[in-house]
């Protein structure tokens, strides 16, 4: 997968390929000089130094789908608050780079929607805009002050910053962490494409794939597993979100999203992936999320609760199997 | 693109009127509501196509059992695929350009952007009403591609799709932004998902919490175009690429689709 200048000619070989700045359609293109000294191929400097930045997370866990909706961000923040309500961790600060942002005493969240000023500014940007230099421009009080609720203190030019996600590994300071949980959004494109090569230098424990349990979810689902497969991203399992429904008043259960080709069990016994749970549809998440609540803590009696720590427990599980980090302390 | 702007004119020509559908939130039924509106359009006597330019997750040729046919070329371009022998829906998707269906389109930026621009320029539709324009969540390379391609012939507007929840409405709004920063007129939002009620007891639950779509439409200022409620049956024809409206007439469902198709068409030929 090389890398294909914003500027580059319809039939760019890619910075990174052998042909770079020698082939035919290379003629003309502004990069060609460049591409042809070989400096394309040169790695990103910056995948070395998020190595090191993150060699103090020890466990990093995606959250991918191909398919959007299917419960990514819901799933990936009940995984996050349930690992942190494990009260034997402990919570580390340092001073450098950007402060994370702490919804409870140790658990730290970083995203674009901190950056925004208003809850009506959309993030238009191509491709490269999304990954690539990117200067600082503020400072993280902005972060701060939206979660005290006063005016954040500066606006946000899209256009003029460059590289989020690069910014987001290098830059924040997450201190020690036991798990970093990286919500993504649903396809495989520049933002899939950039957290993989950007997390190349560190231990990525895997990927835990959401699924809906309708066939028009698992083809596109299917094309993400395909993804990792591709750029050798271990699996950690696949999560069936929103595979039933118990009626609140008669207590009888409807599929209302139907397995018609077997669901995310056929799916996995055919892939050969462990099926790490079926979450059953429950209102009281959808309005949980809404409100910011803590789903799991507050309703610890519904269906979903039980399948999360079921699930929880064997992400723990796996992760502690594998090799980490070497510890900095 | 400069090479295809000619084309893009003559292959559209004869289009009437171009709808994108669009949302910020992925997963909230905007394939669905594309394919529900386009097979209520093609019942009320009108000629369709549907152009889906969700290269990651191309949801229609399902939705529409059309399976995976070969595409023809003609003088003009790319024949689309038509769902029926009247022809009167017509449908164009990178699912029928890919040889494995489980084969990810893992494509940076320009690529994406190239791709589209061969998709909206070099299908040859002929005669349409409507074309309805299904995109990927977000406001991307894709959205952008769209819109720059399909500058030199009109679009209409676009339909908005949301589910009831605050996490759903607050991406469209973002989306809203997005038509407003790139001039797109907003036909109306069509919540989606809206309740379900039980078949065992009649009990409706708002599984997705209830009234974002009517509250978003205030804020913005745009139009309300109706709720469709969460229902299995049309899950489940979705699933398999039945005709919902066929199969499901009497339903309050398929009533809430067909009332949306025909505000929108009314708008449509109204303006």
């Amino acid at each position: 997968m090389s890398d294909t200048p914003d500027n580059a000619p319809k039939h760019c070989p890619g910075t990174a390929s052998e042909q770079a700045g020698k082939a035919a359609s290379c003629q003309g293109c502004p990069n060609q000089k460049l591409c042809a000294s070989g400096a394309g191929k040169n790695p990103d400097p910056a995948i070395g130094e998020i190595g090191e930045k993150l060699s103090s997370v020890k466990h990093k866990i995606l959250v991918l789908s191909g398919k959007g909706g299917v419960g990514k961000s819901t799933f990936s923040a009940q995984l996050a608050r349930a690992l942190a309500s494990d009260v034997t961790k402990e919570v580390h600060q340092s001073g450098n780079g950007w402060s994370p942002v702490y919804v409870e005493d140790n658990l730290a969240i970083m995203s674009i929607g901190f950056l925004l000023s208003s809850p009506d500014d959309a993030v238009i940007w191509r491709g490269p805009k999304k990954n690539g230099e990117f200067k600082r421009m503020y400072d993280f009080c902005v972060a701060s002050s939206r979660l005290s609720n006063t005016e954040p203190q500066c606006t946000f030019f899209p256009l003029l910053l460059l590289g989020m996600i690069k910014q987001f590994l290098r830059d924040v300071d997450w201190g020690e962490l036991d798990y970093l949980i990286v919500d993504t959004p649903p396809g495989t494109s520049d933002e899939h494409l950039s957290i993989v090569q950007y997390l190349s230098s560190t231990h990525v424990d895997g990927a835990v794939i959401i699924t809906t349990p309708q066939e028009v979810s698992m083809q596109d689902v299917r094309k993400e597993i395909r993804f990792c497969q591709k750029v050798k991203l271990p699996i950690i399992g696949v999560v069936e979100n929103m595979s039933s429904f118990v009626c609140p008043k008669c207590k009888n259960t409807s599929q209302i999203f139907p397995p018609t080709s077997g669901g995310a069990e056929k799916m996995c016994a055919d892939l050969n992936l462990t099926l790490l749970g079926k979450l059953p549809l429950d209102p009281r998440i959808a309005q949980s999320c809404d409100e910011g609540r803590p789903f799991l803590r507050e309703v610890p009696d519904s269906p979903a609760a039980e399948v999360y720590h079921t699930i929880v427990q064997s992400i723990r599980t796996y992760c502690s199997n594998r090799q980490t980090e070497p510890s900095t302390t | 693109m400069q090479a295809g702007a000619e084309d893009n004119y003559g292959n559209l020509a004869l289009v009437k009127h171009v709808v994108l559908v669009l949302s910020g939130k992925g997963g909230v039924g905007k394939s669905t509501i594309t394919t529900e509106l386009a097979l209520a359009f093609k019942h009320a006597g009108k000629k369709v196509g549907i152009l889906d330019v969700d290269l990651c997750g191309p949801s229609i040729p399902r939705m529409l059992c059309v399976g995976r046919p070969d595409v023809h070329q003609c003088d003009s371009g790319w024949v689309p695929v038509y769902t029926d022998a009247q022809k009167s829906l017509a449908l164009m998707s990178i699912g029928f350009l890919m040889e494995d269906p489980d084969e990810a389109v893992i494509w940076r930026g320009p690529k994406k952007t190239a791709m589209i621009a061969q998709l909206v320029s070099d299908v040859a539709w002929g005669e349409l009403d409507v074309l309805l324009v299904d995109t990927p969540p977000g406001t991307s390379d894709e959205h952008l591609a769209v819109l720059e391609n399909l500058r030199k012939h009109r679009v209409d507007g676009a339909v908005l799709v949301t589910t009831p929840q605050a996490v759903s409405t607050g991406d469209v709004r973002r989306e809203i932004t997005f038509c407003k920063k790139t001039g797109v007129r907003i036909l109306g939002i069509v919540e989606n998902m809206s309740g379900f009620v039980c078949p065992h007891c009649t009990e409706c639950t708002n599984i997705f919490s209830k009234g974002g779509g009517e509250e978003l439409a205030k804020l913005t200022g745009s139009v309300f175009l109706g709720s469709v409620p969460l229902d299995p049956l049309l899950s489940a024809s979705v699933e398999e690429g039945r005709d919902f409206a066929e199969s499901f007439p009497n339903s309050a469902t398929f009533s809430s689709i067909s009332s949306i198709s025909q505000v929108l068409l009314k708008s449509l030929e109204n303006d």
